[in-house]
């Protein structure tokens, strides 16, 4: 039973890396005084490493995490459990590692002219220290990745892209940009994400004047000797920062957020349960290149001059579907009972077949499974009853809005 | 009453011709916070080594096989209500399902507590 629970990890949490013909190594550079463009050259995926260590590592273990592998690397699944983490990082504040994601910079001449052609949002319009949830499309308006773009001033853009995408991301950008735009991978840098209603307290006790910032606003920030990349962000629905500091010294980082009662470390898993729960999509699961942005609900990345103008890669192809309509959508199912649908689970309206599961479980916040899916659009609307195979049976279920639990972003005493 | 244990970390409870079966405590422990469990009908045939129960933890589903062949008499119906009885009593009050034993023979092989302890240090 065991190697099946694994089997079942592996499915569910590990990606294959460097699945685009060219993908690039040799990029061991700093984060802000080399130009990448001259390291790189053309590796077979073999040659990378097959195990990537990442620096926090060893802190993981000695904390008893269970470790899966996941976008290649070596990742904590959880420490003291799912629902504990979950519920921990709800009710007060958990730190979670997620080094594995590409943090890329971008500058040099017009950096956000030519980063608009390959983004449907408005680059240029971003104010320094302003962030923005974009995609990566390609020519047919499919998803090659979601992440979020910071405008970071001097002509300086941070990209933070999934960690199993991020060498097909390199590519894509490296194939569609000018030379005259340099991308450098931080992989001399850790990502922290300390997540939950007491982030901001424990976190200004650590690195004072970051509760002044607002969600999606970013900025840079002394500790001790080091500066931290710090915005307030997340992929939990809750407030929260993502923290960007040099790998030698994210232990020391991670070991003073924990030292504070409120904050314990969480795992890959709740994060998972977490974002579902946000109603966040998980890329290679609820996106992919078979969707695009409108079917997938994210049409608010699509910024709204910028569907007018065009010019990005993919627009004629979601101009078409935004005229015309998207034939399938991204919704969220609450299902009765309690057992829950998995990605791949398939969802009929009576007999008839008319969509398929791409996230789902148990919602510890609300007691009862949550799934995402597309459907058919005319089965879309809140309120549609709908049924879901799981091992031959039909669970009753019923579109629901989301996110399944309130967002609970911190935007100003203004908000 | 003679308890026995597979690979697969069932235990099985072989009391005349009747065996309870369930998961160990170390299984529940690396499957986490159970929160379905989905136990045999009763009067299903299950095969050795082939699929009876599927186990749903918040993180993934998975399979629990029957550890010897059998119909299947009764199956715990206090796991509807109450699934996380696997994760707090696995080895008693959290069992799938009781089945009449079709061959005895198959309990050859089978680990004592002894040497499933050992199995389980070993990995």
């Amino acid at each position: 039973m065991l190697s099946v629970s694994v089997q079942g990890e592996a499915l569910r949490y590990s990606r294959q890396r460097g699945r685009g013909e060219n993908v690039f190594a040799g990029i061991a550079v700093s984060f802000g005084n080399c130009d990448l463009s001259e390291e790189l050259t053309d590796t077979h995926p073999d040659d990378l490493p097959d195990k990537m260590v990442l620096p926090l590592d060893g802190w993981h273990r000695a904390l008893g995490a269970r470790m899966v592998e996941f976008a290649g690397y070596q990742m904590p699944i959880q420490y003291d459990g799912i629902v504990a983490e979950h519920e921990w990082t709800r009710r007060s504040a958990s730190l979670f590692d997620v080094s594995h994601m590409g943090q890329l910079v971008l500058s040099g001449d017009n950096v956000a002219a030519e980063l608009e052609k390959l983004l449907p949002s408005a680059i240029a319009a971003l104010r320094p220290g302003r962030m923005r949830y974009s995609l990566l499309l390609n020519v047919e308006g499919g998803i090659l990745d979601d992440l979020m773009v910071t405008c970071a001033g001097d002509g300086h853009y941070f990209l933070v892209v999934n960690g199993a995408m991020k060498w097909d991301d390199i590519a894509h950008l490296r194939e569609h940009l000018p030379d005259e735009v340099t991308l450098q991978l931080g992989d001399d840098r850790a990502l922290l994400a300390l997540q939950g209603p007491q982030a901001a307290a424990a976190l200004e006790a650590v690195v004072p004047g970051v509760s002044a910032l607002v969600f999606m606003q970013h900025g840079l920030f002394d500790w001790g000797n080091y500066r931290l990349g710090i915005s307030r962000s997340g992929y939990t629905g809750e407030d929260g920062y993502e923290i960007s500091v040099r790998e030698e010294d994210v232990a020391a980082l991670a070991d003073a957020l924990c030292a504070d009662e409120r904050v314990k470390p969480a795992g890959l898993g709740a994060r998972d349960s977490l974002r579902l729960e946000a109603g966040l999509p998980l890329y290679g699961h609820d996106l992919d290149t078979s969707t695009d942005p409108v079917s997938a609900g994210l049409q608010f990345a699509l910024s709204k001059a910028r569907r007018e103008t065009g010019g990005w890669m993919g627009y004629d192809a979601i101009a078409r579907i935004l005229a015309e309509g998207a034939p399938t959508q991204r919704i969220g199912l609450a299902l009765d009972g309690r057992l829950p649908a998995r990605e791949g689970a398939l969802v009929f309206a009576g007999d008839t077949q008319v969509g398929r599961v791409t996230s789902g479980g148990f919602s510890p916040t609300l007691g009862y499974p949550i799934a995402m899916a597309y459907v058919a659009a005319e089965y879309a609307a809140d309120g549609t009853k709908l049924q879901i195979e799981v091992r031959g049976k039909r669970l009753d279920a019923a579109a629901v809005p989301m996110p399944f639990v309130p967002h609970n972003y911190y935007r100003g005493d203004a908000q | 009453m003679s308890r026995y244990f597979t690979e697969e970390h069932e235990w099985i409870d072989v009391e005349g011709d009747t065996a309870t079966v369930g998961i160990t405590d170390y299984a529940q422990e690396q499957l986490g916070d159970i929160v379905f469990v989905e136990v045999p009908d009763v009067g299903t045939m299950v095969d050795k080594g082939k699929d009876a129960a599927v186990v749903e933890s918040v993180k993934a589903a998975s399979d629990v096989y029957a550890p010897i062949s059998g119909e299947v008499k009764e199956s715990n119906a206090a796991l509807e209500e109450d699934p996380a009885l696997v994760n707090t009593s696995p080895e008693e009050d959290g069992w799938f399902f009781k089945l009449t034993i079709g061959d005895k023979s198959q309990l050859e092989g089978l680990m004592d507590a002894k040497a499933y302890a050992a199995f389980v240090d070993g990995l």
